[in-house]
């Protein structure tokens, strides 16, 4: 079989599982979305207050959402023992846990971006904003899953590895979230944003590229 | 050690494997040969070290001394190869325990390289068939015995084409028409040619299987001796 097909396998395996344990992927979508609704009720209505913080709460909750998830990419494959199954398949780990990033990415990611104009509804965002938020989302959000797999092979073996997880990731997302908010807020004073664009697209490459490989030596590491 | 004189090279030889973690040696000077047709009962105490032999056999786990050989090569030289031609069931079932029976079934022959998996295919159905879990197929894993879920986890022998399997405790669970009907596989195995390494407790399950034991632990020099 060819890495590719086994690739796809991985994936679909992957994508059925999560729509047999619907409430595990909702969870952290659902958590965005209170985060977002309670912000105005908090912080007090005032048109000029929301729109003038909404790119910080959205990309805050997204970067939380995506912590809250981290667990569930490798955490039951670990405990069944499918993880060292994929270990002994003869197709290179590094590609075989890519598409474990991706089903997490399609989850939790994707999501985001569609949901985004909702996200930016709901904050009273300026209209020239919206295509920079679901832009940025767009670009930002598969540096997330793909730095979130890293972290969450790491700590496989914790019994509570959530808040080493969180420690490992939050400073690994804190340039993602000062490029996303900043091109956001420069949409909405009407300024070009292709800058912060650009270097969220490259920071996304550069971490789809490389983590699957810090993966697959965590997930190896962790199995035995 | 005997040589069958048809194929003197061995299939897998373990070289003075040792393992120490974390300033515990559990056993060292481990070594022996697994020639095509041969199965291996490593026996030994609980804790002795057993598990993590196999783990280092299938090349999960990096020997602290020693080498491991695949048909004369060091697994680590060409790990794709190796695993083309490894089962390997461990402790954990790796059985989904939110799929159906069937659907394990299918997962793993998709994952294992089986282009001809189908969902609902008859062959899964046949294979359901022989592990004894007809008219349990529509029910999630999960829900289903600790015996029946290892059953699931041993579909993998029957669609399998690898020659070597490394079995941790298959008999775990099982009750004694599962034992049979996992004898009986093995023997089907050994007969063609394949070779099996496998730990567990339960020797009578073995005995008609002439298996070659080794032991780890204390008795060492006794087993030793009793190896031939």
């Amino acid at each position: 079989m060819s890495a590719l097909q086994l690739w796809r396998s991985v994936l679909s395996k992957d994508l059925r599982l999560a729509a047999r344990r619907r409430s595990d992927a909702i969870n952290p979508l659902i958590f965005l979305l209170m985060v977002i609704t309670l912000f105005p009720l908090g912080v007090g209505p005032g048109p000029d207050i929301l729109s003038r913080i909404a790119p910080g709460i959205i990309w805050v909750a997204a970067l939380l959402a995506t912590l809250l998830g981290v667990d569930r990419i490798f955490k039951d494959d670990y405990a069944d023992g499918s993880l060292e199954q994929l270990c002994l398949l003869p197709q290179p780990l590094a590609f075989t846990v890519s598409a474990k990033m991706v089903s997490h990415w399609l989850l939790s990611g994707l999501p985001l971006v569609i949901l985004s104009p909702l996200l930016a509804l709901l904050l009273n965002l300026p209209g020239s904003a919206y295509g920079a938020l679901s832009l940025s989302l767009l670009f930002g959000t598969p540096a997330l899953s793909a730095l979130a797999a890293t972290g969450a092979s790491l700590t496989l073996p914790l019994q509570r590895g959530s808040a080493l997880v969180s420690l490992i990731l939050l400073p690994l997302f804190i340039p993602i979230l000062i490029f996303a908010t900043s091109a956001v807020e420069s949409a909405g004073m009407g300024m070009a944003v292709h800058g912060q664009l650009a270097i969220l697209a490259a920071i996304s490459v550069l971490t789809v590229t490389l983590a699957p490989l810090a993966v697959a030596a965590g997930v190896r590491m962790s199995v035995n | 050690m005997k040589h069958k004189t048809t194929e003197p090279l061995p299939r897998l030889r373990a070289h003075e494997l040792s393992s120490v973690r974390g300033g515990r040696t559990l056993f060292e000077h481990v070594s022996f040969e697994v020639h095509a047709g041969e199965l291996w009962q490593i026996t030994g105490a609980n804790g002795a070290g057993k598990s993590t032999l196999l783990r280092m056999l299938a090349g999960l786990m990096p020997s602290s001394s020693g080498r491991i050989e695949f048909n004369n090569q060091p697994i680590q030289y060409d790990r794709s190869v190796y695993h083309q031609q490894l089962l390997f069931i461990g402790h954990k079932p790796a059985v989904k325990a939110e799929l159906t029976a069937l659907e394990n079934v299918y997962w793993q022959r998709r994952l294992s390289g089986d282009k001809t998996a189908q969902q609902d295919s008859s062959s899964d159905w046949d294979l359901l068939e022989t592990i004894g879990l007809l008219g349990l197929e529509d029910e999630v894993t999960g829900r289903l015995s600790a015996g029946q879920q290892r059953r699931v986890a041993l579909t993998r022998l029957w669609h399998s084409q690898a020659p070597l399997w490394i079995l941790d405790e298959p008999f775990t669970a099982l009750d004694v028409k599962g034992i049979a009907m996992l004898q009986q596989r093995f023997q089907t195995h050994l007969g063609q040619g394949g070779s099996i390494v496998m730990t567990s407790h339960q020797a009578l399950s073995l005995a008609s299987l002439n298996p070659k034991q080794r032991h780890l632990g204390e008795t060492y020099a006794n087993a030793m001796g009793a190896q031939s």
